[in-house]
Order: structure tokens, then sequence, then C-alpha cells
């Protein structure tokens, strides 16, 4: 336990009733949203602004208090479960400000404790468009959006979080502030700390202010839903969408079982005995919206799609997209326990990567629903099980590491979206060489000596 | 040692339930109280796991954890919005009867649950004391709510804004009602529910009046007997089962088709919450609690049905038309999923003109006991809805269950700004021929 003094000074610092102590309060930031053990820290900090942020974060290295910092705690990899010992659990939901959305040089300004939902609502009102949305967007905080370089839907035609940030303020250990980047959409000005901050999952830095691009919204869209016999034809038919350089906004996809599982959760009349479902969106402005969409459509019936149901209203739009909506609900109503995963292939390499998925499935004797971001490659073979039943459990680990080795092997990577965190820094090695992992541990050690940062995450201990 | 080993055999069978939460942590977008404290505790996926915690004897705070399993408003927003379908408010609701079992109730809340409440004279008596002493304490607040609040500083009341208790409660003036079936052949049992029973008298009688111009036959017993959810929420199994009890015996003879109550918390409670304790029960209770449950309907719910058979609902004025609008209860739109019926019997009324308010279904913080115990946090709560009822510019605001009314008028009397709170049974009850026509003279 951290000594009565270390207590004492962050409560004068960050406010009595801003620094958690008590047992049960601390078990419930032991979790996140991925399926490990809890871990519970010994103290669990809220800071209302951001100069007691830096405080505590100097504080913290002063007392050797290794620190990982939470926004709304949904990580799928471990990433913001505290260290074993002395852990301190930093909260940043309570810095949520929207400090300035610009119309004219199209940037906003945030706190990193802004929810990534109400975040793209507001830019909406305001007549723009911030495209990331991750899955966890009406919960998640802009700050993990940025730590974890969270994806989403959109990823093939708009990119991913690091698309969208402009330029970062973040504390070092010391609690001094760093500046990088800036509120241009050119900056060649010094090393590009702000890139290496995305996706570093609270190892090198704690975010105080992230300066993010936005972009016009498209002017209209359309969405179609293509049933196909197989997965094969399915991917075939993502191929020459791409190779006929169209680029839609969505591209989803979801496999026969997930598909069986939506319709037993919904009723919506999904053809059950379908191979796979794209889910496909174009947008832009309206003339071009028509003509992709009649092109998607001449792809699909070329590629031999059974059924094709084009959104004419905005509630029929709805209703496509529900089916995705509601993949990872079905799903997850099946078994106790859910396992996510995001491998992600080269999308010419999905029907490899879905069939080699089934295998796995099938020789562990496992229940395997696959769908996701089919654009981008980026899958999420979902494990329906029960982590009470440690036989299986061990089947399903195995699993992991075979889909991880098959993702490799298809020239693919660890995590599309989801980050290292704790669940995959063991098999970091498998993907980069030990140099970038050694690298990686020396820029670390200079910028973190007393390595106080998220500990253990990314590139192990 | 033994009691400590109940505790735990008790909580292991949440584990199935408990197992189901992925910690996706989906409920933060919805949980009122997450909005305002952005505390993992506060929120399901929090609690959840303290329980689990708790069971699995990870945590050995028992006290700790009833503690934060009783800062919640059990709305079931929560549970609603779960992807995983894990039903929230019946692990709550049973987490803390089985830790309230082990730790034991303070000696206030015995002598509420188990004293006061099952003995509806004993509490006709104090009704009628409090309500002969609170002018000498209360201040006229707001006269079109009818709102007072407290001259000084008075503890437990504090600053808050509340309708008077009345001085006979609504079951006094009625007496028993035991009519045969109406013309229609059906025969209505009803529970006003305590806060009807001794607040909200008006609406009681409106509701009477409905039904009978409905043409049902009437069951009133002489005394009202709490539904029991704030002794079950409060942890208390034993002094729930008692008024359970109570109640089954009053209505167990009387052959009623229905038992009609116009109280959301009330109808969600003996429809759902009931049934859910039940298995702690004898079979014979079981079954009796099942017959009485599944005769149970929300007053909105059941007089919408009757909506287009209904003779003759005058569309009479032409004047100039009330702006109404209306307030989800939890109990009714989460638990039950009733949330058309109320805006229909509304929409009958032709005097008013309908606006939705913005997030109709979010909690409005009253919560029950909660309010008691969290009143800071229930206003909090509270006053976001005050304030999205009026950006719609209505003058009358409807909902259907008389909890969400105590805080209605609570968090809209501080506003000074007049709006009237009323039961949607209300609004509908103008359209009767005796009272159009009294408006009208």
């Amino acid at each position: 336990m951290a000594s009565k003094n270390v207590i004492r000074a962050f409560q004068d610092l960050l406010g009595r009733e801003n620094v958690y102590t008590e047992a049960a309060d601390r078990h419930a930031y032991s979790f996140d949203s991925a399926v490990l053990d809890p871990v519970v820290p010994e103290l669990v900090l809220q800071p209302t602004d951001t100069e007691s942020l830096a405080g505590a974060v100097r504080l913290c290295n002063e007392n050797e208090l290794p620190l990982t910092v939470r926004g709304a705690g949904t990580n799928l990899s471990g990433g913001t479960l505290p260290a074993r010992e002395k852990g301190v659990v930093l909260l940043t939901n309570s810095l949520n400000r929207v400090l300035e959305i610009n119309t004219e040089d199209l940037y906003a300004r945030v706190e990193p404790g802004v929810i990534t939902a109400q975040f793209a609502r507001a830019v909406a009102e305001k007549g723009l468009f911030y495209p990331p949305d991750p899955g966890s967007q009406t919960v998640s905080t802009l700050g993990g959006n940025v730590a974890e370089n969270a994806g989403g839907l959109r990823g093939l035609k708009y990119g991913v979080t690091k698309d969208y940030v402009l330029g970062l303020d973040f504390f070092d250990v010391d609690g001094e502030l760093i500046k990088t980047g800036a509120r241009t959409v050119k900056c060649a000005t010094g090393l590009n700390l702000a890139q290496l901050m995305v996706g570093s999952e609270g190892t090198l830095g704690v975010f105080k202010e992230i300066v993010l691009k936005l972009v016009p919204p498209p002017a209209a869209q359309q969405a179609m839903l293509a049933v196909f016999d197989s997965v094969d034809r399915a991917s075939e038919t993502v191929s020459a969408i791409i190779a006929n350089k169209i680029l839609p906004c969505t591209l989803e996809f979801l496999d026969n079982f997930t598909i069986r599982a939506v319709e037993s959760f919904r009723g919506a009349g999904l053809p059950t005995e379908a191979g796979a479902l794209l889910l496909i969106e174009v947008d832009g402005h309206p003339a071009q919206v028509e003509e992709d969409a009649r092109k998607v459509r001449e792809i699909c019936q070329e590629m031999g799609v059974t059924e094709l149901k084009v959104s004419q209203s905005a509630q029929e739009k709805e209703s496509v997209w529900q089916a995705r909506r509601d993949a990872l609900p079905a799903l997850a109503r099946l078994k106790p326990t859910t396992v996510l995963e995001d491998a992600t292939v080269p999308r010419s390499k999905l029907p490899a990567m879905v069939r080699a998925i089934n295998d796995i499935a099938n020789r562990h004797n496992l229940t395997i629903g696959t769908f996701g971001h089919a654009g981008d490659g980026n899958l999420h073979p979902t494990i329906l099980t029960d982590k009470r039943d440690s036989e299986e459990f061990e089947r399903v680990e195995r699993a992991i590491e075979e889909i991880f080795d098959t993702a490799l092997e298809l020239d693919g990577t660890l995590s599309g979206e989801h980050g290292i965190g704790m669940a995959k820094s063991k098999f970091m090695e498998k993907e980069a060489t030990r140099g970038t992992i050694l690298y990686s541990r020396r820029l670390k050690q200079a910028l973190d000596p007393k390595g106080i940062l998220n500990p253990g995450k990314i590139m192990g201990a | 040692m033994a009691e400590l080993q109940r505790l735990l055999t008790l909580l292991k069978e949440l584990d199935d339930q408990l197992a189901g939460c992925m910690k996706c942590g989906m409920c933060q977008a919805v949980c009122p109280l997450y909005a305002e404290t952005g505390r993992e505790m506060d929120v399901a996926r929090g609690k959840l796991v303290l329980v689990e915690h708790l069971s699995s004897q990870l945590l050995n705070d028992p006290q700790g954890v009833q503690k934060r399993l009783e800062r919640c408003l059990l709305c079931g927003s929560c549970a609603k919005a779960c992807p995983s379908g894990v039903p929230v408010v019946d692990i709550f609701i049973k987490a803390r009867a089985i830790i309230g079992e082990y730790l034991g109730l303070p000696p206030i809340k015995k002598l509420i649950f188990r004293s006061l409440l099952p003995r509806p004279r004993l509490m006709d008596g104090l009704q009628r004391l409090a309500a002969a002493g609170q002018g000498l304490f209360s201040k006229k607040a707001d006269p079109i709510l009818g709102s007072s609040c407290a001259r000084f500083n008075a503890p437990v009341i504090r600053d808050r804004h509340y309708l008077p208790l009345a001085t006979t409660p609504l079951h006094g003036e009625l007496g028993e009602i035991d009519e045969p079936a109406g013309p229609g052949g059906t025969k209505v049992g009803f529970y006003p529910g305590c806060l009807v029973d001794k607040i909200f008298l008006d609406l009681g009688r409106d509701a009477i009046d409905v039904l009978r111009h409905r043409g049902h036959g009437i069951f009133v017993p002489g005394e009202q007997v709490c539904c029991g959810i704030p002794a079950l929420s409060s942890g208390d199994r034993q002094g729930f089962e008692r008024l359970v009890g109570r109640i089954l015996n009053q209505f167990e003879d009387a052959d009623i088709d229905y038992l009609i109550t116009p109280c959301a918390t009330c109808t969600a409670t003996i429809r759902t919450i009931w049934p859910l304790m039940a298995e702690y029960l004898p079979q014979r209770e079981q079954q009796r609690v099942r017959r009485l449950a599944e005769k149970t309907r929300d007053i909105t719910e059941f007089l919408a049905e009757g909506l287009d058979k209904a003779s003759g609902e005058p569309q009479h004025g032409s004047g100039e038309k009330t702006g109404i609008t209306y307030h989800d209860p939890c109990h009714l739109q989460k638990t039950l999923s009733i949330s058309q019926a109320p805006r229909r019997l509304i929409g009958a009324n032709s005097n008013y003109d309908f606006r939705e308010m913005g997030a109709p279904d979010r909690c409005c913080g009253m919560g029950g006991s909660f309010n008691l115990l969290h009143y800071d946090l229930s206003r909090q709560v509270g006053q976001k809805k005050a304030e999205d009822i009026l950006a719609t510019g209505a003058d009358t605001v409807a909902t259907a269950c008389p909890a969400c009314m105590i805080q209605l008028v609570d968090q809209l009397s501080r506003t000074g700004k007049s709006i009237r709170v009323a039961h949607a049974v209300q609004i509908y009850a103008e359209t009767l021929p005796q009272r159009a026509q009294k408006e009208q003279s």
C-alpha cells in the first residue's frame, strides 16, 4: 500500500474525493474489456484539471508508483490493467472539454476524456465530420482512441485515428509539458512525436490535449446488403470492387455462423444458408454515389451475388446496418465468455484467413463466429466460450495463438485496432524482430527511466 | 462462519448470470449516474465485478459492496442496453437481499420495513400525525404544483420541494369496495400504491372514475399495504416477503380478473420482482405469487387496450390547446416495455398539444430510496430532466409513475416555471363526460 504521506500528497493535489483508496472502489478498476485475470490497483486517481493531472504524474514518478492511464476502460488487450505491484490507475474521463471546433481551419482541440461519439456529434452539428468510429465509440474516450490507434468501420476510405491526429500536448514522467505537431495540415517541425504517441498505449507519456483533423461530410450515402453462397465469392467481390477503383466508406463482412446467430437474435429475415454477407456503403457527391453504387451492383451481379438489397431510404439503410450492429450482441449471448480478436491480413488474403479460422475452430472443437471489416482485412474472429471451463479455455488460448500465426503467415498483423497491451505482448517477437523490441525498450528506458508508464504493456517487461 | 458460508453459497447462485457480463462497458453510455460521476463503481459493469469479487472472495468487504450497490437508481437502463443481455437489475436486487441478510438491517430500517409497513393501521395513525404537523414547518413554493418547502433547515427534508401528505389516505376515504363484475364482465382489483394512497389522492380518484366509466367492477381492500420494493431494495427480503404475503391475502378471494395499478414501480415490482424473488418461497406461495403477478396490469396499458372500443371519448373544447409532454418512467418503459400506451391516453384528450421532449426515457433520478440516500446526485440527474421538459415549452408534463411525479414536482418547483405535473390517466380522465360538462359549465 502506498504510504499515508503519499496518499495525503495526492489528496492535497486532487481533492480527497478524487483519490480512491478503499478496496471496493479499487476493485472496480481491476479490469477492462479484455478476457484477463483482474489486477487490483493500490490507488485510483481522478484528476479534474490538466494541471493536477501533470502533478499526479510527477508524484507517481517521484514515488516510483507505476501508473496506468484509463479513459472508459474498454480496452480489449488489457492495456488499461494496472501494474501488479503498487499500481496506480489515473482516470482522464473528468478531463472532458471540447476546447475548440474550428470550422475555418478544419480542426478541433479536445481534452483526452471527451467521449468519441459525443465529439463526433458535436462536430456534425457544426457541419463537419470526424470519421473514426470504433465499436465502443458511445463510451470510449478520444485519449484512449489515440493511445490505441483505434479503428472502426470506415478505415478503408477514411483511415483510422492516427490519420486524424495533427498535434498533441502531453506530459512526460516529470509532468513536463511536451508540445508536438500543429493545428495545420502541414507540419515539418521537429521530431514527429505526436505520431510516436499514437498507439503507444500510455507507455511514453500522458495526454493533455489533442488536435484532431476534421473533414467535410459526404453529401450522400447508399448502403447495400449482398448475399453470397461462399466466403470466397464475397471476398473476390471485395477485391473486385477495389480493383475497379471504388472505395466504399464501409465494407463489412459476416460469416455463416454470425449470420445464423444474428437471425436467431433479431429475426429480420437474413438468409441463414448464405456463406457470407457483405454490407457495403458508398458515400460522397450524390452523382458519384449513384455511379459507384451502380458499379458495385454490377460487380456483385458478375460475382454471382445470390441476393442484393439496396437501401432506398434512411430507414432501409438502418435495417441494413442493424445486421452488422447485431453481430457482437448476437454472438455474445450464446456463451458466457466472448473473446474478440482482431488479427488483420491484406484484404486479398481474406478467404484464406476465414478458411483457416474455421479449421482452427474445428480442430480445437471451439465455437468461433467471424465478422469484421472486409475492406481493410481486419477480421473479428469471436471465440465463444466459458472461461470457468479451464480445459476449454486452454484450447481457446491455443486457438488464439494459431490465429496469430496464420495472420502472420499471410503477411498480416497481430492487431488491427485493439492494440497489444498485455494479452499480445508475448507474441510481439513473432511479428517484429528481436531488435525491434529492444529498440522500443531502449526508447522507453530513456524517456521513462523508472519504468512507471504503464509497465508490461506492448514490449513486455 | 456459517453465515459467511451462506453468503458465499447464495452469491454463487448468481455466478451464471454474472459470467454473462463481457465488461464491454456499454452500460456507461446509458447509466444516469455514470454520466454525472464517471466512476466505474457507479455503473453496472463495475458493480457486477464487485459482486463477482465478493463471491469469489477476492474482495472481503460485504459492507463496502453493499454501500456501492445501494448507489444505484435500479432504473434498468443498463439491462435494457446490455449487448449480452445480462439481467443486471435481477442480479442487483438479489445481491442486495443476500448481502442484506448477511449483514443484518440497521435498526431504523428494521423498524420501518418490519414493524411499520406491514401494519397499515399504524401507518394511517402516523400519517394523520404527520399531516397535522406538516403545516408548521412548511411554506408554499409553487401554486400550480401545490408544492411546499421547509421553513427552516430541516433534516431529511432539506431543501426539497414536496407535496403535502393527505390527512386521510385514499383507502380511508374509499373504504372497502367490492362491486360485482361490470357490464363488460370484468372485475378489477385496484391497487393504488402508497404514494397515490397518501399523496396523489386525486390520481386515485381519477383512476377509479375511469375504470368505472369503462364498465369494470371494482375491488379495493380496506387497507393499503406496500408492494415491498423499498424493503427489498434495502436488502430486507424477510420484510419484503411479509408485505407480499399480506397483499396476496387481500386480493386472493376477491375473484378479480385483473389487478390494476397507476404506479409504474408497483406494477413492475409485482409483475417482475415478485416472481423473481418467489424462488426463495415454498412451492405453494410461488404459485400464489405467479397467479397475482400474471393478473397485474399497468393502468395506462389496460386503458389503452380498450381505447378503440371505448364509447364516445368526447372531443370537446375548441379553444387554445395546452402544450403537454411525457416522461417515460423507467419501470414502465425499460422494465415492461410500455411506452405507447400512456402517449395514446394523452392523445385521446384533444385539449392538449403533445410535444416529445429530448430523451423522454432518460431516468428522472428518483430511484425510490436512492433519493433519500443520495439526494444531491438524485437532484443532479433530475435537473437534466427538468431542462428537457422546459425546452419543450409545454405547460404540463405527464408521466405514469407517482415516484417520478415526486421528483418532477421537486425539480420543476425549483425552476419556478409553474409547470403542472400529472399522471397520463389524469389527462385522460378529463375527457370523461361528467368532467367535460363540469369544465364547460
